[in-house]
């Protein structure tokens, strides 16, 4: 039976930079994975990271784009943490080996993004997530003695002991089908967010919201659920991502008409404004009819140089041309908002803990929250690698200080009886795949952009009701070498558990603010809603409480792009 | 929509049966990618069937295959082409089955920790500092991270080992993919290790030298990665920058090649071994390890003649090619060696050369000065800056 100092479970940026930071300080690691660590969906993250790294920028700048950025609902006091501690990251990172870009004085190159005063975005190409997740692999395999790898080890259930401490966890050897009990001082989730719970979605098959639900299920509330953020520049066929780079780079957005319309909506800030908003305008657009009949806007990538398209959006002239059918570099491609990101997650302080002791959370799995009510373009890999690093510093600390728990006799009896159950079941349910396509184009059709309490009541029936279907989805896979189809069984036991907090979270909060829109509620109301809703596995269904928002420096102002 | 036959390969490591191929028809659009069609039939039909995939974008790397006998992504192949392409395409059969190179696991899942992560791990994968750490970056110029941004592109699916035919020969070959990644260090001004790096691989007897230039890598690469590119670069910097010499003869042996096609256009083939060994010396002929590679080359010698491939008459006094052609080939020699620098391509920065730049290109802070002219420690746009990270300080 394993047994280590610190667990972390998802090796994306947040897992791997954590098993990192805790090895770094002395801790024996154990760094478990459904996917190969390079498959995590870091990989996807394109155009950058952000950190006011230059002279002339302040950390005090970016923690205000970045307060202004979450419409007031981020905590000050972490975002003030993650933009101090940003610019050393890149540096750690730069050290590390990430191949960043270069300046014309062979310094650190930056690049526009959204919502942002000054250009701060440091990046690859645009394939910065790539670049730096698998430079953080090479430090994996460098220290290899150090920190075990177990790749392919699919997460089943979190163990606590009698206190309720989290103590490991049970994980699926997934080659094998065997079940392992991991023991350990410190478990650090960092297994990412939920997009499959939205049909479409820019997040990889693997983004089950695995670690939302394994934490909610014993009991660690969550927070900031109905913020989800939708993506201005998605695919509108499969969803696929284009990068906010593209706008950072001078690409301008126009409807059916022609028009500039974000002159309108963010006339300052015009194609950088806060996702949230940019969003909002193109939905606009096109609900009122101005889009293309394909129910989309255009994307006009020609405005950029083509040489600097060529050298710094490659990803996307090949997503274009392989995906789409488009040669950005010749004409406009055709998009519009995607379900991209989810700012909410298991409430953790600033340290990476949660309410549970011995639990961490770090990366999109986790709601610090830097993000509140919208996050920031190139703030999430910042959010990742602050947090997942001071994740593993704290956790390494923690397992100092406790002896090494006992996990509960039952664990893998437990877990093995309900493996047992889903290959056990009965021909004639709906399968599983029907149950997660009609959930995702449920959060999709109700949970998007535009809310109101109508469309949330219908998607919080239909959830309730996949809840019960869920049970019974036979499988075909009977087998135990790669037996993906036990593994989907389970994935979508944890999509419903955390579409039905989002769907909850979206209901109770009666305004708009960041990402979430009600249409019956179209004002922001900083007198009755500025405060975090949060969510808890309570006996059978989810209830709702509330939490405080920190503010340090910034008070809410109206907030215009 | 259009009807596709998926023949997959399917094999299941508990049933003790060999593997075996089973067909589903699927209704996709000819634009779809396979990926697509394996995973409509996964939700629709049969969800036992065994394939990795994450992103379905290309990104994530984990859905490599072999698509009508050619590797690849599912997810990057739409299905009108697949059923178009390899061998015993009929415009709607498309064949899937695992890569090469690598033992199966099950279905389309193979075992990349045995291969692919085997050899990444062998090419030291890792930055190894150049001393001492600067306070803040390195400073190190443009076009260098650009350049090796071509390797970091890799996203270590296994494409390219799958269809190695370096490797099938030689299972201990370390491989394109490796290669490409030792490549990304070699080529980054901020390791300490060029050297060591170099002489390592150059000194392997499965090390850069193994490859035969076959371009498969070129070809299986969904990225652009073109690691054939990246083991020539590696063996010009070994050789050129370097002067290792491998107990291999690899360097040798390429240098003969070069000298050959220049002097005559095309290969001498009894020059070959010789020179290889001995160097441009006549005395070359009677070095004893010239003696001993052609005793071991017989056999091959004697089946090249057999099937025509060799004129032993040629071979012997080599080949005579018009006056005129011959000089083309030397003009050719003239123009690259005549070049101040090495010339590379890249694939981030070779750039369309018959476009005029925008003047907002100018403008672009990181914007690269020179088209396809770009390569490693080569001076920037700025004569300040410094070219190597030796000469850098904290700022």
């Amino acid at each position: 039976m394993p047994a280590h100092d610190v667990l972390i479970i998802g090796a994306g940026l947040a897992g791997q930079r954590a098993a990192l930071a805790a090895a770094d300080a002395g801790a024996s690691v154990a760094i478990i994975s459904k996917v190969h660590p390079v498959r995590s969906h870091s990989v996807a993250a394109a155009g950058g990271i952000n950190a006011a790294l230059n002279p002339e920028d302040s950390w005090e700048s970016h923690a205000f784009d970045t307060v202004k950025g979450s419409d007031y609902l981020g905590d000050q006091d972490a975002i003030e943490i993650m933009c101090r501690e940003a610019p050393d990251e890149i540096l750690w990172l730069e050290h590390a080996g990430v191949t960043f870009h270069r300046n014309g004085t062979g310094h650190l190159g930056t690049r526009a993004f959204g919502g942002a005063s000054q250009a701060r975005t440091y990046y690859v190409a645009d394939i910065t997530g790539q670049a730096i997740l698998h430079v953080l692999y090479e430090r994996l395999m460098m220290h290899g003695e150090r920190i075990s790898r177990y790749e392919e080890w699919f997460t089943t259930t979190l163990l606590q002991d009698d206190a309720g401490a989290c103590v490991g966890c049970v994980a699926r050897d997934i080659r094998s089908g065997a079940l392992e009990v991991f023991d350990a001082k410190s478990v650090i989730l960092a297994s990412g967010g939920a997009g499959q719970a939205f049909k479409p979605t820019t997040n990889a098959l693997i983004c089950t919201g695995d670690g939302i639900a394994q934490a909610y299920r014993i009991g660690a509330p969550l927070m900031d659920m109905e913020m989800i953020q939708y993506h201005p520049t998605t695919l509108a066929e499969n969803g696929f991502l284009i990068t906010e780079g593209a706008r950072g780079e001078g690409a301008h957005l126009y409807n059916a008409q022609g028009e500039r319309f974000m002159e309108k909506y963010a006339p300052n800030k015009l194609e950088l404004a806060s996702r949230d908003v940019v969003s909002r305008a193109e939905q606009t657009e096109i609900d009122e009819g101005r889009g293309f009949p394909d129910g989309t806007i255009a994307l006009d990538i020609t405005k950029v140089p083509r040489k600097r398209t060529l050298e710094a959006l490659r990803e996307i002239v090949n997503i274009g041309k392989d995906f789409a059918g488009v040669d950005i570099t010749r004409e406009p491609i055709h998009i519009k908002p995607g379900m991209h990101y989810i700012m909410g997650g298991v409430k953790t302080d600033s340290d990476g803990q949660t309410p549970i002791p011995g639990l961490y959370a770090a990366g999109e799995v986790a709601c610090v929250s830097v993000h509140g009510g919208n996050r920031l373009g190139a703030n999430s890999l910042l959010d990742t690698l602050i947090f997942g690093r001071r994740s593993g510093e704290h956790a390494a600390g923690r397992a100092r200080a406790v002896a090494m728990p006992r996990s509960p006799v039952s664990a893998l009896s437990d877990a093995q009886g309900e493996i047992d159950a889903i290959l056990d079941r009965q021909s004639g349910g709906r399968r599983i795949s029907e149950i997660k396509t009609e959930l995702g184009e449920t959060m999709n059709r109700y949970v998007a952009v535009y809310r109101d309490a109508d469309g949330l009541a219908t998607a919080l029936e239909i959830v309730q009701r996949l809840k019960q279907e869920a049970p019974h989805a036979a499988i075909d896979d009977h087998g135990t070498v790669f037996n993906q189809d036990v593994l989907a069984a389970i994935e979508l036991g944890y999509m419903l558990d955390v579409a039905e907090a989002i769907v909850v979270a979206a209901q109770e909060r009666r305004e708009s603010r960041g990402a979430q829109f009600r249409t019956d509620y179209p004002e922001r109301n900083d007198e009755d809603w500025l405060h975090h809703i949060t969510v808890s596995h309570d006996g059978d269904g989810p209830q709702l409480g509330t939490a405080p928002v920190t503010i340090t420096k910034w008070q809410p102002q109206a907030r215009t792009y | 929509m259009a009807e596709y036959t998926l023949k997959l390969r399917r094999y299941d490591p508990q049933s003790g049966e060999a593997p075996y191929y089973e067909e589903y028809r699927v209704d996709l659009e000819p634009h779809r990618s396979v990926l697509e069609a394996i995973l409509k039939v996964k939700a629709e039909q049969d969800g036992s069937v065994g394939i990795r995939c994450s992103c379905r974008a290309a990104i994530c790397g984990s859905c490599g295959v072999r698509i009508n006998g050619r590797p690849g992504l599912a997810c990057h192949t739409h299905l009108d082409k697949a059923a178009q392409t390899g061998v015993n395409a009929d415009g709607s059969t498309i064949l899937v089955e695992p890569m090469g190179n690598m033992p199966v696991i099950k279905d389309l899942i193979v075992d990349m920790d045995a291969v692919h992560w085997k050899k990444i791990q062998r090419v030291t994968p890792w930055l190894i500092n150049k001393q001492p750490v600067p306070e803040r970056e390195y400073v190190v110029p443009h076009e260098n991270m650009v350049d090796v941004t071509q390797s970091m592109a890799c996203i270590q699916c296994g494409a390219c080992v799958s269809d190695c035919l370096s490797m099938e020969v030689d299972p201990e070959f370390v491989g394109p993919a490796a290669s490409a990644k030792a490549y990304r260090f070699v080529g980054d001004p901020r390791d300490a290790e060029q050297y060591e790096r170099l002489k390592d691989l150059a000194e392997d007897p499965h090390g850069i030298y193994d490859c035969t230039h076959c371009f498969t890598c070129i070809d299986a690469c969904p990225k652009g990665v073109a690691p054939m590119n990246q083991i020539m670069r590696l063996r010009r910097i070994a050789s050129n920058d370097h002067h290792i010499v491998d107990r291999n003869n690899g360097e040798r042996h390429e240098r003969t090649i070069v000298g050959l096609i220049r002097d005559y256009g095309l290969l001498h083939e009894a020059e070959m071994l010789p020179r290889s060994y001995g160097g441009y010396s006549w005395f070359a002929k009677f070095h004893p390890a010239a003696g001993a590679e052609l005793l071991d080359s017989l056999p091959s010698i004697t089946r090249a003649i057999a099937r025509g491939k060799v004129n032993i008459k040629q071979a012997a006094l080599g080949h005579r090619i018009p006056k005129a052609d011959l000089t083309a080939v030397q003009g050719i020699y003239e123009k690259v060696e005549g070049k101040a620098r090495r010339y590379e391509l890249n694939l981030y920065i070779s750039g369309y050369e018959d476009e005029e730049e925008a003047p907002a290109a100018a403008e672009a802070p990181a914007a690269v000065a020179a088209g396809g002219d770009a390569m490693p420690s080569a001076p920037g746009p700025d004569p300040q800056q410094p070219t190597s990270a030796s000469e850098s300080e904290s700022a």
